[in-house]
């Protein structure tokens, strides 16, 4: 008997730990002929929760600020917001809904790229446009021809951190920590792995984590063990909050690094004091003076009553980028819409310069930006900007070296071949970011 | 050697927490022969009491042992009320079913907890403030431990402690041991049998009550579905130790905690990269039915079916 209940209770552990609850989502308004109808699908209640609320306000303020100019082409833009939970399988329910149920015309969403790339074979099965504002796994838009983005993607953003570990940072062996189950983390992982090796780096520690893990510590001391000069964190801001602290009472004081998933107003209670002396890679930076992006900030910050962070910044373009192809498509015809956005170019978001290249990617500079626990602020740090495609090691480390160019994030060559650092000469933003040294 | 002593005690820091959830597992099994799935979530409200409580009195902003003390006693009452409530409303009407029927229903009731804490508080994790300062202390070369680790030991001994002494000292102890023995026969005697099952269900919720503030001062972040794997975990600590045997539970939850933890510092040099840290509990559970279904401590009564 004991042996029956106890397989039955190994049995049910296994189903409890995949178990899920569908939800109904909750359409803003109802149905009317005269309006575009966008859905939206962003995880508005679960792990990443942060991350929805930002995506969800900052496109209903890019809606909000078109319908007050008229609409697009006479029409008015109509948001359906759907929760996902930050489940991957219930992405792809409200996204088959948002599309058989509701008749969106274009999709807005998600942010964590696992849970776009689960529902992205359905917007593209259907032939609806969806645009994803910050999913940066590349996976995401080689689904098809109908998913594009307008954020930079992962070969890019772990390159990044690399050139700033092993250029700024002067780091010579790094440690990586990463999220086992995130197709985001995995990426970073990799394109961290890559550039920072050919940059002359070694990689001593490549350990994982799981988002339900009540601890860290044994990874860390693994780590510790090999005392990396910097440790790289691609992960989300509900566990590296945690990582930084636990890393810290081990006595581990080497910078810390991460990408755009720390970026959220959870992350400085969750890490407090010991989110000193880390740097993450972002898409922009709210203390940018440029007057565009101020605009964008009070707004925000007018409407919300928080500042905007990045996810909330690429929601917003991700919206005035759809607006903008729907006019020039004159209308929704899906595929005129598609190759309207896949056109996109030199669209001037507060995120910077959007351009789709072939891939439907946007091509953009990132900026590093050091946290600041003490003001709970991120404080931008510099601007790296893409390489060309047929960049040569030397011809980056010369353009470096000589202290060149590449202005702030807002006005940007997009196919400049350089890193620039944050000195009085070179970037507007110097005023805050010198004294972040 | 001294990695080893530091893994040693984040293991055993772990598989305290393991231990205080076990218990609840096992002492509900002794006397009902009842897995409780909703026990893991007791232990992620009693972290979500902690929390609730110190925000409303003010101990968040200034960290004082008074105050700490206070969340840790309120969400042990809170949680035992609750456990109590959860055993009066939705256990003992199905008990006269058969023990699947009330093993759903325990399934069902995890669920609903879970998502009840999703619905009213969101599912984004929130940051438990620190009660106690937090300090690292040097024990040798590069070995340390954190003040919040030595309140995981030094509170669990003292629950343990605590719970050894109820169970074998005082009168509502013996009425425990002797339903577990057999409830029926109990009954016979003259013990409130539904009194003594509730006030099991208290004790045990208060436990895992306890493990959810501990947890919280040493890993600050708590969300709704943080009890779904701890929760397991520390069923399979139960599992190990024998189910239904109190010292087993302790034994459980410490060596779960403690070969979780060494897979992950050594695992590599045998083959196990760390992201199989989860599977290392649940390999033992699946060996331990192979090879000693009643568990380390467990007796192997032979029971006729």
């Amino acid at each position: 008997m004991t042996r029956v209940l106890l397989t039955i209770g190994l049995l049910t552990s296994i189903f409890c730990s995949f178990a899920c609850v569908q939800k109904g989502g909750n359409a803003t308004t109802g149905n009317t002929g005269d309006t575009i109808k966008v859905g939206v699908y962003a995880d508005l209640t679960g792990q990443t929760s942060s991350f929805g609320q930002s995506t969800k306000n900052g496109v209903e303020l890019a809606v909000e600020e078109i319908n007050a100019a008229g609409g697009v082409n006479g029409k008015k833009i109509e948001l359906i917001v759907e929760d996902d939970q930050g489940r991957p399988e219930q992405a792809k329910t409200v996204v088959s809904k948002l599309i058989s149920q509701d008749k969106v015309q274009a999709i807005i969403g998600e942010v964590a790229s696992t849970n776009s790339l689960a529902a992205a074979p359905v917007a593209q099965d259907a032939k609806i446009p969806m645009i994803t504002p910050s999913s940066t796994n590349p996976k995401v838009t080689e689904v098809g021809d109908y998913i594009s983005r307008v954020c930079f993607i992962d070969p890019f953003q772990g390159s990044v951190m690399a050139k700033f570990a092993a250029n700024t940072l002067k780091a010579k062996t790094a440690a990586i920590l990463g999220d086992v189950n995130s197709d985001y983390s995995k990426g970073l992982t990799q394109f961290f792995e890559e550039e920072f090796t050919r940059l002359g780096g070694k990689i001593v520690a490549k350990e994982a984590y799981t988002q339900s893990d009540p601890d860290f510590k044994g990874q860390l001391t693994k780590i510790r063990n090999l005392n990396p000069d910097v440790i790289y964190v691609p992960g989300y801001y509900g566990q590296v909050g945690i990582i930084a602290k636990q890393a810290r009472e081990l006595g581990m004081n080497m910078p810390l690094m991460g990408g755009d998933g720390w970026d959220s107003p959870e992350l400085w209670k969750l890490g407090g004091d010991a989110l000193k002396n880390t740097y993450i890679s972002n898409h922009y930076s709210a203390e940018n003076p440029a007057p565009e992006i101020q605009n964008f900030v009070k707004a925000y910050t007018a409407k919300f009553g928080v500042s905007p962070d990045s996810l909330a910044a690429l929601a917003y373009d991700a919206a005035k980028v759809l607006a903008d192809a729907i006019k020039r498509a004159g209308g929704t015809d899906s595929v005129k819409l598609k190759d309207a956005i896949n056109a996109t170019k030199n669209f001037a978001g507060v995120t910077g310069s959007i351009t789709l290249d072939a891939q439907r990617n946007a091509v953009k500079p990132a900026v590093v930006l050091e946290l600041d626990p003490a003001a709970g602020k991120f404080k931008f740090k510099e601007t790296i900007a893409p390489e060309g495609a047929a960049t040569s090691t030397t011809a980056a480390a010369n353009t470096n070296a000589s202290g060149a160019n590449v202005a702030n994030t807002s006005a940007t060559n997009m196919n400049a071949t350089a890193v620039s650092n944050a000195n009085a000469t070179t970037n507007s933003n110097t005023a805050t970011t010198n004294a972040t040294r | 050697m001294d990695t080893f002593v530091q893994q040693l005690i984040n293991g055993l820091t772990i598989g305290s927490i393991y231990a205080l959830i076990a218990l609840g597992y096992t002492m509900v099994y002794g006397i009902l022969r009842l897995i409780n799935f909703a026990h893991g979530d007791i232990y992620m409200v009693g972290a979500y009491a902690g929390f609730m409580l110190a925000v409303a009195l003010g101990f968040a902003s200034e960290p004082s042992a008074f105050g700490f003390v206070v969340t840790l006693v309120g969400a042990m009452a809170i949680a035992g009320v609750i456990g109590m409530a959860i055993e009066r409303f939705a256990y003992r009407p199905v008990r006269k079913y058969s023990k699947m029927t009330t093993l759903i229903t325990a399934i069902g009731m995890s669920l609903l907890i879970e998502y009840l804490f999703v619905f009213f508080f969101s599912g984004t994790p929130r940051s438990f403030p620190q009660l106690l300062p937090n300090e690292n202390i040097t024990l040798f070369g590069n070995a340390t431990i954190s003040t919040s680790q030595i309140l995981i030991f030094v509170v669990s001994i003292l629950l343990m402690v605590l719970l050894q002494y109820i169970i074998f000292k005082t009168k509502i102890g013996k009425a425990m041991r002797a339903v577990s023995f057999n409830i029926n026969s109990a009954k016979l005697m003259g013990i409130n049998t539904d009194f003594v099952i509730a006030f099991t269900f208290a004790l045990g919720s208060a436990l895992a009550a306890a493990a959810g503030v501990l947890t919280a001062q040493y890993n600050p972040k708590i969300e709704p579905l943080m009890g779904i794997m701890t929760g397991l975990k520390a069923f399979v600590a139960a599992v190990l130790g024998g189910i239904g045997n109190v010292p087993g539970a302790v034994l459980g939850g410490l060596l779960i905690g403690a070969a979780e933890t060494l897979v992950v510092g050594y695992g590599g040099y045998i083959g196990i990269p760390s992201t199989y840290r989860d599977a290392v509990a649940f390999a033992i559970l699946i060996l331990v039915l192979l090879i000693r279904p009643a568990g380390l401590l467990g007796s192997n009564v032979q029971e006729k079916v």
